[in-house]
This record gives C-alpha cells, sequence and structure tokens, in this order.
C-alpha cells in the first residue's frame, strides 16, 4: 500500500465521521420536532378531556328525560333544558337558511364575476377583517339593527340575523377556498364549448364547490350554536316559559340557559349547567359528524 | 382547394406588456390538418386561443388584427362568441373531462345550446364517441364515471365533447403530450380521420408528430410566424434557417 491510498483511505474516513456526525444531529432534531408536536396534541387531548369529565362528572345524573323535557325552573329538581333546546334549533336553522346563500352567492360573485380591482381587493380583506371581530361585537350590532331600528324585537328572527352576520365571513372565506379549488381546466373545457359565465358558474363551479361550501357552512354553524355573548345581548337573560312557535317569538339559546344556570347562587345548579353543556356537545358533535359526512360522500372523486 | 376556412390578418396579442404574437398573417385550408409548431414559450398555444377567442379568459390580454372564418371577422363587433366557441372546438394538453359520467361529457355541450333531449341526444352521443373512435371501449359503461377511463381514452372522449357539438374547426393544444406512445399513436390516426370533415388546427413540439399527421405546417419563433407551407416541403428543404436548425436538432 503506497502513501497515496493511505491518504486516500485516512481522508475517506474522517469524511464518514463528519457524515456520520451530521446524521446524528438531524436525527436528534427531527426527534425534537416529534416530542414538540406530540406535547401539542396531548395538552390539547387532556384539556378536552379534562372538560369532558367534569361535565360528566357533574352532569350526568342530572342528565334524564326530565332535564330534557322540562322548561326552567327556579326549584333545580323540576328544571329542565327542553325551551333553551328548541330555542337553539330554531336560531340554528333561520340561520342556515340565511346566512348560507348570501355567503355562498358572495363568494361566487367575488370569484367568478367580480373584476380584479382595488375595490374588490378591499371588499376581500374586509371580509377577513370580519372574520376577526369579537362575537360581541355583532351582538350589539343586532340589538340596534334588529332589535331595535328594524323594531324586529327580541325575537328568533333578530338572533338568527346576528349569527348570520357573525358567520358569514367564515362561510364566503371557506366559499371561495372551494370555488377557487375547482380546476381552471374544467372552466376552459366548458368555456370552449360555448358557455356563458353562467352555464359554467351553474353546470361545472358550483357542483364540484358545493361539499366544500357545505361543509364550511356546517362547521360555522357549529360555531353559532355554542355563541353565547351575543345571543346574551339579542335575547336578555329572562326566563321564557314557552318554545318559539314563530320566527318573531322570543326565544332563548342553551349558551345562555347555561350561563343563566352558572350565575345561581345554589351548587345544584351547577349540576344543572354541566348537564345542559352535556346536551350542547351532544349538538355539536352531532352537527360536525354530519359535516364530514357530507365531505366523505362527495369527496370520492380525486385526479 | 384555393378557397381558404380562416385567414389571420395582421394579428397581435399582448399578455399585460408582453407582446406575445407579433403581426401573424396565416391562411388556413379547410378538411387539412394544419400544425403550428416551434419551441416552448412561442405563442403556439395563444394563436389558436385567438381563433375562438379563449384568450379573453385571461384578464390582462389585449388582442388586435382580424380573424376571419368563412369570411366572417371572429372579432367583429355581431359576432355571438359563445356561438362562435360552439363552431370552434378545442381539444386542450391535458385531457380535462369533467367529473361527470362518460355520458354526461359528451352530452354537456348539446345540453347547454339545447340541441337535442332524449333519444336524440343520445344518438348524439353514440355519433360523437364513434367519430371520437371510443364508442365500442365504452358502450357497455357509459354511465361511469369519466376518470374510471384511460388517459388516452380520457383524451378521445375530449375530442367526443368536441365534436358533439358539431364543431366545423377542431383546435387541438399538444393533444398527445400527456399520454404514452400507444395513446399517441390511437390519437394521431383519429386527427387524420377527423380531416376528412373538420378543419383541424395542432400546436405541437414534436416535428415527427407534426410531420406525420399534417398536411401544413407552420413554424413560429418568439410570437412571429417564421415559416409555412406544406409540410412536406417545409420539412424537406426549409427556406428559414432558424427552421432547418429546429428540423435538425441544432436547438429547440
Amino acid at each position: 500500500m503506497d502513501c497515496k491510498t493511505l491518504l486516500e483511505k485516512i481522508l475517506k474516513l474522517a469524511k464518514n465521521r463528519q457524515a456520520k456526525r451530521r446524521d446524528i444531529w438531524r436525527k436528534i432534531k427531527g426527534d425534537i420536532i416529534l416530542v414538540l408536536c406530540l406535547t401539542g396534541i396531548i395538552i390539547t387531548l387532556a384539556s378536552l378531556a379534562a372538560i369532558l369529565f367534569d361535565a360528566l362528572q357533574e352532569g350526568l345524573p342530572w342528565l334524564d328525560i326530565q332535564f330534557l323535557t322540562s322548561f326552567a325552573s327556579r326549584r333545580p329538581e323540576q328544571a329542565g333544558i327542553f325551551v333553551a333546546f328548541f330555542g337553539s334549533i330554531w336560531v340554528v336553522a333561520l340561520t342556515a337558511f340565511i346566512s348560507f346563500p348570501l355567503g355562498v352567492g358572495a363568494a361566487l360573485y367575488l370569484e367568478e364575476y367580480a373584476p380584479q380591482n382595488h375595490l374588490t381587493s378591499f371588499i376581500r380583506l374586509n371580509i377577513s377583517n370580519l372574520a376577526g371581530v369579537p362575537s360581541i361585537v355583532y351582538g350589539i350590532l343586532g340589538l340596534a339593527l334588529f332589535v331595535d331600528a328594524l323594531s324586529f324585537g327580541r325575537s328568533v328572527l333578530s338572533g338568527a340575523l346576528t349569527l348570520s352576520l357573525l358567520i358569514l365571513p367564515v362561510i364566503i372565506i371557506v366559499s371561495q377556498e372551494a370555488i377557487r379549488s375547482v380546476p381552471r381546466a374544467d372552466r376552459e373545457g366548458a368555456y370552449a364549448l360555448g358557455a356563458t359565465r353562467w352555464q359554467v358558474t351553474r353546470d361545472i363551479v358550483v357542483p364540484q364547490a358545493f361539499p366544500g361550501m357545505l361543509t364550511g357552512a356546517i362547521l360555522a354553524l357549529s360555531r353559532a350554536i355554542g355563541e353565547a355573548a351575543p345571543m346574551i345581548a339579542i335575547a336578555a337573560l329572562v326566563y321564557i316559559p314557552f318554545t318559539p312557535s314563530g320566527p318573531l317569538d322570543r326565544f332563548t339559546v342553551l349558551p345562555i340557559q347555561i350561563f343563566n344556570w352558572v350565575n345561581q347562587p345554589q351548587s345544584e345548579f351547577r349540576g344543572l349547567a354541566a348537564a345542559g353543556i352535556l346536551v350542547l356537545l351532544a349538538v355539536l358533535l352531532s352537527i360536525n359528524s354530519l359535516a364530514i359526512f357530507i365531505r366523505n360522500r362527495y369527496q370520492k372523486r380525486g385526479r | 382547394m384555393n378557397k381558404e376556412k380562416i385567414e389571420i390578418k395582421s394579428l397581435n396579442i399582448w399578455f399585460g406588456k408582453k407582446h406575445v404574437i407579433t403581426d401573424v398573417n396565416m391562411k388556413i385550408k379547410p378538411n387539412a390538418v394544419t400544425a403550428v409548431m416551434g419551441p416552448s414559450g412561442c405563442g403556439k398555444t395563444t394563436l389558436i386561443k385567438a381563433i375562438n377567442r379563449l384568450n379573453e379568459l385571461i384578464k390582462i390580454s389585449r388582442t388586435t388584427g382580424k380573424i376571419f372564418i368563412d369570411k366572417e371577422n371572429v372579432y367583429g363587433k355581431e359576432i355571438d362568441i359563445f356561438e362562435l366557441r360552439r363552431q370552434v372546438g378545442m381539444v386542450f394538453q391535458k385531457p380535462n373531462p369533467f367529473p361527470k359520467s362518460i355520458y354526461e361529457n359528451v352530452a354537456f355541450g348539446p345540453k347547454l345550446h339545447k340541441v337535442a333531449n332524449g333519444k336524440e341526444l343520445d344518438e348524439i352521443v353514440e355519433k360523437s364517441l364513434k367519430g371520437a373512435a371510443l364508442w365500442d371501449e365504452v358502450k357497455d359503461r357509459i354511465n361511469d364515471d369519466a376518470f374510471s377511463l384511460s388517459g388516452g381514452q380520457q383524451q378521445r372522449l375530449c375530442i367526443a365533447r368536441a365534436l358533439a357539438v358539431e364543431p366545423n374547426i377542431i383546435l387541438m393544444d399538444e393533444p398527445c403530450s400527456a399520454l404514452d406512445p400507444a395513446a399517441t399513436a390511437e390519437i394521431e390516426t383519429l386527427i387524420r380521420e377527423l380531416r376528412q370533415r373538420y378543419t383541424v388546427i395542432v400546436v405541437t413540439h414534436n416535428l415527427q408528430q407534426a410531420a406525420r399527421i399534417s398536411d401544413f405546417t407552420a413554424f413560429m419563433y418568439v410570437g412571429k410566424l417564421v415559416e409555412y407551407g406544406d409540410t412536406k416541403s417545409l420539412f424537406e428543404k426549409p427556406e428559414n434557417e432558424l427552421v432547418e436548425q429546429y428540423i435538425t436538432g441544432k436547438f429547440g
């Protein structure tokens, strides 16, 4: 073995060691990230589990048919969630009815029709800003606009309109995303066949974007159903002894009822509040599963 | 055959400030395959999209000049752009069937223009699929999803979709570039057949393909029409030096 090959061997060995050290450091970095991510998940899941456990422990003893079918009452053993539950269903149904067509329409206009100029980008920017406005601000706006100025009173309609304003930005943004995900090639193909803008929108864009729009709208609604602050501004903390029979009736919703119980001095009401939280969680979970179901059902086609 | 189907007169196209097509003049013969050739980015696609005015989907595009189809100016004021696009079918680079059934893909155009329904529509679908040499392969699964077809079949489906509105001109933008050799051969045979009934314009940067399928060849370079003539003589003795270099593989 001459000197040259020996030198080459040594150099190679040194290089290998260097490479190995780099590899170890890379592995350590990877492990650190993994641990950080795991911690994030564990903290999230643990706090969720804690809330659930607490609510179950306190609420389960109170959760029975009597609780589900009774009106609110000053006596804890007679109190129930019936009025608030139906109030929530009423408000959310009406909110969906108002906000979905409006939101989808606005998104379609912005994506398919609006010219690309400063005004539209200003509008776009402000829709994102609106999505970040605290919900109580919408509550106060609703109180001034719908309850007083338009004199709809403290009605289901006022509540639904307020919640619609609250979730409209989210629905618009999600729908815009869904519309943007429709491939350009599909639109071009339809235009090349002589389709008008409306025909392309109706036959190509909407059918493909619809599942995305619907999932987004349902998730936005599940946020709306849990809102307490704007609803307290609209409906006020009062005793309602009946379920609404029309959009102009007075109402109360689950979060208000829960808030009300939490504020009572007797400790029994804390159990009632926990039971109310369980009902609210059940409603939320069913709405979210509906969204997932719809998404899976329609998103079978990929390319 | 002295009359021309399409006449392009001093066509200029800009995308924003970029001058993409510079002063193109061209006469295109009916019932023939005209290939538009040239290196990437030379404006081939833009040129054919000017014929069905599809460039207008790009908001920053600007077009001057005239294109006559059967003596009528496509950029004239009285032209109905949707009727124009019905007469000028287009097939794209990547097969782009709609996420619908095979039947619905072909029926899409006729339904848009409300020309037929029921049994009549079934006949149009069958005729178009036969015209695109796809009928025998799909007749038993006409209601299957279009994405269940292979790439070559999808491209022929797109051709059938274009045929269904009875165009008389068919534009093809590198129709084989996303396909394997077998599927390419199928499409090329089909293009030769289509020539009998339609005026076909094919964009390609594949030299052999242009030589195989076309009657006339136009060569473009940075937005200009450099040479245009019948395919045989253009390939055998090109007049322009650039074309010769391209054909002999010196650049491209």
